[in-house]
């Protein structure tokens, strides 16, 4: 399938579309035996980042990912999937645990961003997220990150350090959502359609940045609208993934991991 | 704005051009160059990559020109300086932050400089000390800049790995992708007083929870309180505080 010519602000409606599969729309169609797993073991725990045990083609497997809700209840509940620091330090416990066991970690990335809420900033936020980065960077298992929808600046980072990108055709990637790169740079977010154009963040454009590893194509209408073939599509290239990161040693994961970190947007210059 | 403070305000400023025949910019308080001098013991410091720039990945309408113009102005080349140095008689690797450029936000450029001068750290077996000061992450590079708190956080981990010290010193302000990478990755953290320490802006808080935010919110002393710096630290006292902790470190880490 080739990938369709639509402009990247069609790109962001499809990428927030509610009708989109979600997190655990594609940890029920892709892997056997979830077990779901709760808290950050520090204060509470967070729904708007779902995470568990899981078997995925026999072979046992860590998955995380943002969850954002289907009703208003439920996104209520996830607060439209932003996190909170719970959420982050849930997923880093999850990830060292899935290091420990020598499980491979997969995530599920679709998030505007971290949740900007005065409580919190009172637990850390900044801390949770950098924490969850820094775990994420140097585990010692095969890290693959699956970009499903929005993917929005550190509150996405947080989960998406990995050896693999995969990014579905309609999915996201962004220092910050266009509204608010808009309104920064130009003090008005009306102009979010012109920053999603020059703010190279389609799955193509990160392609050629060297951010995405492999794009997933979707059928015209979107990943809603064909969710059978989506999650076929996000199986195979997982396991085509998975693969030859399984041959390699968890000292060879990491470093590698860091040379692609070093590589990316790479400068020369003398030090 | 009383003009007398104002007047007064100019005269230093003078006085500092005359003295050194330096510009003004460069002495002012809020500039690397200054906190260097307050904290490096004199003639040590070697500064890294002084000539390193990023790039305009995006391609960004003015960019160009408002870094040409902020490199005039600051005479600054990016936002960050590095370099080795020694503090107290001991040698270290130093980052400073400098918030005159671009509000030391953090592109290309910044997390290189920072990256590389970690990475040196970590060959070298030296500590670590970063000044944070930024608004974050810097929009005009878009998500190349994002990557940078990514680039970071995966070169002080290394360090990290390695066993050596990592002292990070939160200024004002120190905010978004720099505090949610490398500034809250030390394993000894200082702010100086009154210091904004937070990830999201005060005003994107706001306009969420549709009240005004309480006076010392996301302040150094709010952060002591909720357990994420270790101590506050005036200004004057700093170099005395972070000589005590890198001779802390010094002896006694088993081989």
């Amino acid at each position: 399938m080739k990938i369709n010519r639509i402009t990247a602000a069609e790109r962001v409606q499809l990428a927030r579309n509610p009708q989109r599969p979600t997190t655990r729309d594609y940890i029920s169609n892709i892997f056997d035996d979830f077990l779901k797993l709760s808290g950050d073991r520090c204060y509470g725990d967070d729904k708007s980042i779902i995470g568990g045990i899981a078997s995925f083609h026999g072979c046992p497997v860590t998955v995380i990912g943002h969850q954002k809700g289907r009703s208003l209840e439920e996104n209520i509940e996830y607060r439209f999937g932003m996190p909170n620091p719970e959420g982050y330090r849930k997923s880093r416990r999850l990830m060292e645990q899935a290091e420990k066991f020598g499980r491979p970690v997969i995530t599920f990335v679709d998030t505007p961003g971290a949740y900007p809420g005065m409580e919190a900033e009172e637990r850390g936020q900044g801390e949770a997220i950098a924490r969850s980065i820094e775990v994420m960077s140097r585990l010692k298992v095969p890290t693959i990150a699956v970009f499903i929808g929005e993917g929005g600046s550190g509150g996405a980072l947080a989960l998406a350090v990995a050896d693999k990108s995969i990014m579905l055709e309609n999915s996201i990637f962004s220092i910050l959502s266009p509204e608010g790169f808009a309104s920064i740079l130009w003090k008005d977010a009306g102009r979010w359609k012109e920053a999603a154009q020059v703010m190279k963040l389609t799955a193509e454009d990160l392609k050629e940045l060297g951010i995405c590893d492999v794009v997933i194509p979707e059928t015209t209408a979107g990943a809603h609208a064909a969710e059978e073939y989506i999650f076929d599509a996000v199986d195979r290239a997982v396991l085509g993934a998975l693969r030859p990161l399984m041959e390699e040693s968890g000292r060879e994961l990491a470093k590698n991991r860091y040379k692609k970190l070093r590589n990316v947007g790479k400068i020369n210059g003398r030090n | 704005m009383n003009p007398l403070i104002e007047n007064k305000k100019i005269i230093q400023k003078m006085k500092a051009i005359l003295r050194g025949g330096m510009a003004a910019e460069v002495r002012a308080e809020g500039s690397a160059k200054a906190r260097l001098a307050e904290t490096v013991d004199r003639g040590t410091f070697r500064e890294f990559s002084r000539t390193l720039v990023g790039g305009d990945p995006l391609g960004f309408p003015g960019y160009k020109e408002k870094l040409e113009g902020t490199r005039h102005k600051t005479h600054l080349r990016e936002a960050v300086v590095t370099g080795t140095g020694r503090i107290g008689g001991i040698k270290t690797v130093i980052c400073v932050m400098d918030k005159s450029f671009m509000m030391a936000s953090m592109g290309m450029a910044v997390g290189e400089k920072i990256t590389r001068a970690c990475e040196y750290a970590t060959k070298k077996r030296l500590p670590l000390i970063i000044f944070a000061a930024s608004g974050g992450a810097r929009m005009q590079e878009g998500i190349l800049a994002l990557f940078q708190m990514a680039k970071t956080s995966a070169a002080i981990a290394l360090h990290d790995e390695a066993g050596l010290l990592y002292i990070s010193v939160l200024t004002d302000p120190t905010t978004g992708g720099v505090t949610a990478s490398f500034a809250s990755l030390g394993d000894i953290i200082i702010a100086e007083p009154g210091a904004l320490i937070g990830f999201a802006g005060p005003r994107v808080i706001e306009q969420t929870i549709n009240q005004e935010l309480p006076d010392g919110f996301q302040r150094a002393e709010f952060q002591e309180e909720h357990g994420f710096v270790d101590m506050i630290v005036e200004r004057k006292d700093m170099r005395d505080s972070l000589a005590t902790i890198l001779r802390l470190h010094e002896k006694g880490q088993r081989k």
